[in-house]
Formats: structure tokens, C-alpha cells, sequence
């Protein structure tokens, strides 16, 4: 699960990691109302809008509705004009910002519509570096990564110069050492105060992203300011899905209007789905056969609508979901149900598929492939349901006869 | 001969709760020696198995068959009591690694993770506490580890294998079934199946199981399936290259968009690391036979042994 910006830098700051003075805005009159109270505690005339999406790439990316502005903005006209003229550059900028649709290179091209804003005080930047907590999956070990080269690309950074990438791996009986924390600041070339002040910022976030269960930590960038402190510009915080059961306040913190709303309905009957560009449907159970079924479709010359894998001990409801969402996406043109029964047998499938299709109707061809456990049951019941369904004999022969019906 | 499982395996459940008492039940119906179990609320108390023999499995037995199995309060306790040599873990997944734990900290030499859902932080503390230790943990998240006609250990419906003479290897429950199906199908049969489940820190690597494999004097050939997410397949096929015997394989994932979970935990192409392509392709240039599609696994499998 993802958190916005503004939530990740509340998280950090209650833990005690040094993050800038911040607030909050979801209306343009709360943004203006958060520059003055900033500039005042912070003795920083300059301020800084940061649109809160859950995607990366905000400082370059622009609206679609207005090409000029970006998802960051610096707001420096405090500097001579003073905080009202920062209100009002803020309050101009804040109107074109939130509603609007910000893209991003990580957004793809449909881009994500800002509904929050986080006003941040300006911060006197001597260094910018790169540092996070993730999980190194050939080792079983989270580690800690950091760069001398931040606020930009850490993955072209990695490609093209790797030496400039320091990695410590984190003994989870121990966690992160003093003498690791000490390695990864000689390594970014720090000394004096701000040596010290990075050596407690990495403990710090390596002991939050065990405490916290997060999947990614990720600080991009944090800065040395021209005072020698150690701050979190930018923060980025995913966790462990499996693991949110132990920190409700975090669970809490989720904005479905983040996701796909498909998406959220297929999760809340406990599928999983996730929709994809092409128009042949599926339906599959167990996560490897269904991408194996996109792949198929794909390798006959077909483009999948959609992964969705409805587990190993679906229930007639849980089907009926799955028909209703594939359907309810209008690029799909068909629908391909391959199942291989092994706990899940062939009849409970079949009656699911029946039902569904009597409660939510059917519009588009379908094809449906049973093997494994009562599997001549299953024939029997949709071959007795009156319904016009072909079925296939593998994988192979479902996704070759559902593009058939469909081009 | 077949690796990790065969007639000798004595196995304790651990967690019979609604699925544990389910699968205990097809486990023993397919002829597993199934000797205890092991649930916080109902030690003490004697569970009763009875039925129709499944006789897709172990040959040779009567049609029905009726096993009481103590219920325990610790594995320790279990362990002194059965001479089990294996566990199979059902225990919900806040729970789960430390049940493993206990199974390792009592020498079984053998554990079986089917859960799914354990936080990746518990299983990064288990695979620590393995250090050292001579258990194999096989999953979690994962169908099992079955030796048709001796023991099976998981979630796998028992009568879609058949004894024979390739070793399988997956990440994936539903896939492994399409491979065992078509081996079946192609009479080459199965010498043990081994899922190593789909989350990102599990017990059993493809290269641990692929060297067991290697060494087993009945398996001739291995069908390894693989998918997206981060680089076991890579590593696989590394070693692949060191071996003696025909490898087989599959990756699932080559249209899963970047970025998204594939219902696996583990399954997810992030910073451009963990794609199928870069899989398909080490594989390939390993000397794997790949299969194009899923329905081609046995196929492939046949083509790499001639």
C-alpha cells in the first residue's frame, strides 16, 4: 500500500527524522492560509506547493489542463514582496493545481487528478543525496542504499554509474550497525555536523522501516542544507500489504481515490484484478495461470483486457464480481474462463459461471476451459445451462477459439 | 528415488484449523504417513480421519481407511511423541513464521509452508533463524512437495500425477498442475513435485531444488516454471548450466504491466529488474528448452530429453 508524500513526512517526523515544516491543503483557501504561519516558523520567505499523487516524477511532470504549471512549484515571490505576495502567487497556483490532472513519466498518460496539496517551508540546499530502505530479494535481507547523486533518477543512476551506488545489507537481529551508518556517510563523502546528523538520519529510517513494515523507504532527495542539518526533501513510503493488520493507524492512511476503482471492488471481495489495455477478458484461478492466460492471449495474436485471478477457493459470488467487473470494462469483447481444478473443483466453477451469467447477462462471446477435478461435472452443468459458451480443450485452444470469435 | 519426500516421511500438521483439517484429510486419503498435529486449542484432544482410500495415490491399500491423530500443544512435544521427520504449516500468516520456527528449533528436517499472506519482515527473521540449522524449508505460499504413490505433503489434487521420471519445480500452484498434468498426459510422469511458492522471501530456492534434482538417480529431466519478479530464475539458470540433465521451462508475466502485484507477492516487475523477457533470455541462452505457452510445458519437457 502507498502513502501520499504529506503522510509519509508525518510518520517520519513522529519518529523523530528530521523532516521540513509542512502542511496540508485540500482547498485553495487552506493552501494561502499555510503560507504565512510557514514562513514565520521557518524565517524562510520562500515556500514550496508540491502536488500529492501517488506517483513519482511530480517536479517534472505538467497538467494537462495547464501545460505551464508543474506539480512542484518554488514560490519565491516572498523574497521581495513579502508572505502576501507568496499567498497570492500560492493562491493562483493552488487554484490551477488541485482538480487538475497532473502526468507524469510515472502516471502513464492519463495522468492522476490532484485533490491534496502540501505547502512546505523553502530549505537552503547545500547537497542533495539519495537514500533508502528496501528489500534485496536474492539476499532475504532488507538493505540500505544510498547516493552521492540525488534528486534524480536513482535507476539510470544505477546503469549508468554503479559505483557511485553504496549498499549495506541489514542483519534483522541486529538492525542497522553503528559502524554501516559510519561506512554509508564516509562513503557520500559527508564529515563534521553533517556526518553526524546523516548517521542519525539512516538509523533512524532503517529502525522505521522495520518497525513500520515498509516495503520501500525511500528519500529522494535528502539534503544537506548550507547549516550542515540532514533533511528529507521528498519521502516515499509503500508497505507490506500482508502486514497491515498490525498497524491499523497506517491501514488508516489509504486513499482509494488512488486506485483503480475496479481495482478496489475486485480487492474487497478478495479477487485480484488489474486492468490492462486489450479486449479478451479473463478469468483464472491461481496468479501463475492467469498471467500465463495474458501471455497466451497475447501469443495468438490477441491483447488480455485484464488479470484476474480468483483464487483457489472462489465462491459462486466471487465469480458472478469477477463477470461483473470484466464486463462492466467496455474495451472487452470477450471473455476466455480458463480453471484448473485442483481444490477448486470444475462443478463449483460451472455453477458459478451459470449463475453469473443469468444474474449479470452476457453480451460478448465466451469461451470456458475446465480441467482437474470433477471436470466432467462441470462440462455437464454449462453444457446443460442452455448457454452459449464453447469450451476449449487447453490453454492454448481457449485463447486461439476466443480471439477467433472476437475479431 | 525421488528428493525431500517419499514412503519414510512421517508428518505433523501444523495449525488444523478449517483448511489443515481439510487437507489432513486428502493428505491421508492419498496414503501420507500423517502422524500428529499440532493446534494451540485443541491439544489433548484425538482427531479422527476416515474415508475412501484415494487410489491415485499410494498403491496397494485398503478401500477405506480410519487415523486418529494426537493433538499436541507444542511441536516438542509432537516431535518426542511421533518421530515425525516434516511438518506441513496451515497456521494463519500472523502466526505462520513463528510456527516454522518452532518446527525448525525441533530438527524436522523437513518444513512445508502452504500459507500465504506471511509479512515479508517475518520471513526474512525465518530465514535467519535457518541459518545453520539442517531443516529445508519448502514455501510458504506454495501447493506442497508430493511424490506420487508415497507422500504428499499440501494442497495439490493427488490424482492428476503420476510416478515417473521428471522433477518439477514451480513458483506458481496452478501451473505446476498444467505441467504434472501433461507429463502425466505424455506418460513421462512425475518424480517429485516441488512448489516453492510465490512470495519474495521463501525457504527453498530454484537452485536448491534443481541441485536435489541433479543428484536423485530417478529423475532425468526438470521442468522449471518461473515468473516475473526478482532474478531466482537468473540465478537457476547460472547453475543450470553446470548441470547433467535436460531442463525444461516457463515464465509467466511476459504482458504483466510494470509496477503491479500479480497476485503473487513476489510478482512484481519493479525498477526494471524482474522482467519475463530478461528470464526467457537467460534461460534460453542456459540451454533450457523454453515452452512458448503453458499448454507446450510437457511438450518442451519431451523435446529437451530427446
Amino acid at each position: 500500500m502507498k502513502i501520499h508524500e504529506h503522510q509519509a513526512k508525518q510518520l517520519m517526523a513522529s519518529r523523530g527524522i528530521p523532516v521540513p515544516l509542512g502542511r496540508l491543503a485540500k482547498t485553495v483557501d487552506e493552501a494561502v492560509a499555510a503560507v504565512r504561519p510557514l514562513i514565520e516558523e521557518s524565517q524562510n520567505p520562500v515556500v514550496v506547493l508540491k502536488a500529492q499523487i501517488h506517483a513519482g516524477g511530480r517536479g517534472r511532470g505538467t497538467f494537462r489542463e495547464h501545460p505551464d504549471v508543474r506539480g512542484v512549484n518554488v514560490i519565491t515571490e516572498g523574497k521581495t514582496g513579502g508572505p502576501g505576495a507568496a499567498e497570492e502567487a500560492v493562491r493562483e497556483l493552488a487554484k490551477r493545481m488541485l482538480g487538475s490532472t497532473l502526468v507524469t513519466v510515472q502516471t502513464g498518460e492519463e495522468g492522476k487528478i490532484v485533490n491534496r496539496l502540501y505547502v512546505e517551508q523553502g530549505v537552503d540546499i547545500a547537497r542533495e543525496l539519495y537514500i533508502a530502505v528496501l528489500l534485496d530479494r536474492s539476499l532475504s535481507r532488507h538493505v540500505v542504499m544510498a547516493s552521492s547523486e540525488g534528486g534524480v533518477d536513482i535507476e539510470r543512476v544505477a546503469e549508468e554509474t554503479p559505483e557511485k551506488i553504496l549498499k549495506v545489507v541489514i542483519d534483522p537481529a541486529i538492525g542497522l550497525a553503528p559502524f554501516q551508518a559510519n561506512e554509508l556517510s564516509v562513503g557520500l563523502g559527508l564529515a563534521e555536523e553533517a556526518a553526524r546528523a546523516f548517521q542519525r538520519f539512516v538509523q533512524l529510517i532503517a529502525d522505521a522501516a522495520s518497525d513500520l513494515d515498509t516495503e520501500l523507504l525511500e528519500i529522494n532527495p535528502l539534503v544537506v542544507t548550507g547549516d550542515g542539518k540532514v533533511l528529507a526533501l521528498d519521502a516515499k513510503m509503500a508497505f507490506d500489504d500482508n502486514a497491515l493488520y498490525r498497524h491499523p493507524d497506517i491501514a488508516e492512511m489509504r486513499d482509494q481515490s488512488e486506485e483503480d476503482p475496479a481495482e478496489v471492488l475486485a480487492k474487497n471481495a478478495g479477487l485480484n484484478y488489474i486492468k490492462l489495455e486489450g479486449t479478451i477478458g479473463c478469468l483464472v484461478n491461481g496468479a501463475g495461470l492467469a498471467m500465463a492466460t495474458m501471455d497466451t492471449i497475447k501469443h495468438v495474436g490477441g491483447e488480455p483486457a485484464n488479470f484476474l485471478d480468483v483464487g483457489g477457493g472462489a465462491t459462486a459470488d466471487q465469480v458472478t464480481t469477477g463477470f461483473q467487473i470484466i464486463t462492466r470494462d467496455p474495451n472487452v469483447k470477450g471473455i476466455f474462463v480458463n480453471i484448473f481444478g485442483g481444490i477448486m473443483r470444475c462443478d463449483v466453477i460451472a455453477t458459478g459461471i451459470v449463475e453469473a451469467v443469468n444474474r449479470v447477462g452476457l453480451a460478448v462471446p465466451l469461451v470456458v476451459r475446465l480441467e482437474g477435478t470433477n471436470v466432467e461435472e462441470g462440462k455437464r452443468i454449462i453444457a446443460e445451462s442452455g448457454l452459449e459458451v464453447v469450451n476449449a480443450d487447453s490453454l492454448r485452444d481457449g485463447a486461439e477459439k476466443i480471439l477467433e470469435l472476437t475479431r | 528415488m525421488s528428493i525431500l519426500v517419499d514412503k519414510t516421511t512421517r508428518v505433523i500438521v501444523q495449525g488444523l484449523g478449517k483448511t489443515g483439517q481439510f487437507h489432513t484429510d486428502k493428505a491421508i486419503a492419498y496414503g501420507t504417513t500423517m502422524v500428529g498435529a499440532v493446534h494451540p486449542s485443541r491439544h489433548g484432544e484425538t482427531a479422527v480421519f476416515e474415508g475412501e482410500t484415494d487410489h491415485s495415490g499410494v498403491p496397494g491399500r485398503p478401500d477405506t481407511y480410519r487415523v486418529e491423530l494426537p493433538i499436541f500443544a507444542t511441536m516438542r512435544q509432537a516431535a518426542e511423541e511421533t518421530r515425525a521427520t516434516a511438518s506441513v504449516v496451515y497456521v494463519p500468516p500472523p502466526f505462520a513464521a513463528d510456527a516454522i520456527m518452532e518446527a525448525v528449533s525441533v530438527g524436522m528436517a523437513l518444513v512445508v509452508a502452504i500459507t500465504e499472506g506471511i509479512p515479508v519482515a517475518d520471513m526474512i527473521r525465518v530465514k535467519r533463524y535457518l541459518l545453520g540449522s539442517a531443516t529445508r524449508l519448502v514455501g510458504p505460499n506454495c501447493p506442497g512437495v508430493i511424490t506420487p504413490g508415497e507422500c504428499k505433503i499440501g494442497i495439490m489434487p493427488g490424482y492428476i500425477h503420476q510416478r515417473g521420471r521428471i522433477g518439477v519445480v514451480s513458483r506458481s500452484g496452478t501451473l505446476t498442475y498444467e505441467a504434472v498434468h501433461q507429463l502425466t498426459l505424455l506418460g513421462l510422469g512425475q518424480t517429485t513435485a516441488v512448489g516453492i511458492g510465490g512470495d519474495p522471501v521463501n525457504g527453498s530456492s530454484f537452485v536448491d531444488v534443481l541441485a536435489m534434482f541433479e543428484t536423485d538417480p530417478e529423475t532425468e529431466g526438470v521442468v522449471m516454471i518461473g515468473e516475473i519478479g526478482g532474478t531466482a530464475e537468473e540465478e537457476a539458470a547460472e547453475y543450470v548450466r553446470t548441470m547433467g540433465k535436460p531442463v525444461a521451462g516457463f515464465i509467466a508475466g511476459t504482458t504483466a504491466p510494470p509496477g503491479k502485484r500479480m497476485g503473487h507477492a513476489g510478482a512484481i516487475v519493479s525498477g526494471g529488474t524482474g522482467t519475463a523477457e530478461a528470464k526467457i533470455k537467460a534461460m534460453t541462452e542456459a540451454g533450457i528448452v523454453m515452452a512458448e505457452t503453458p499448454s507446450d510445458m510437457g511438450e518442451a519437457m519431451a523435446r529437451a530429453l530427446r
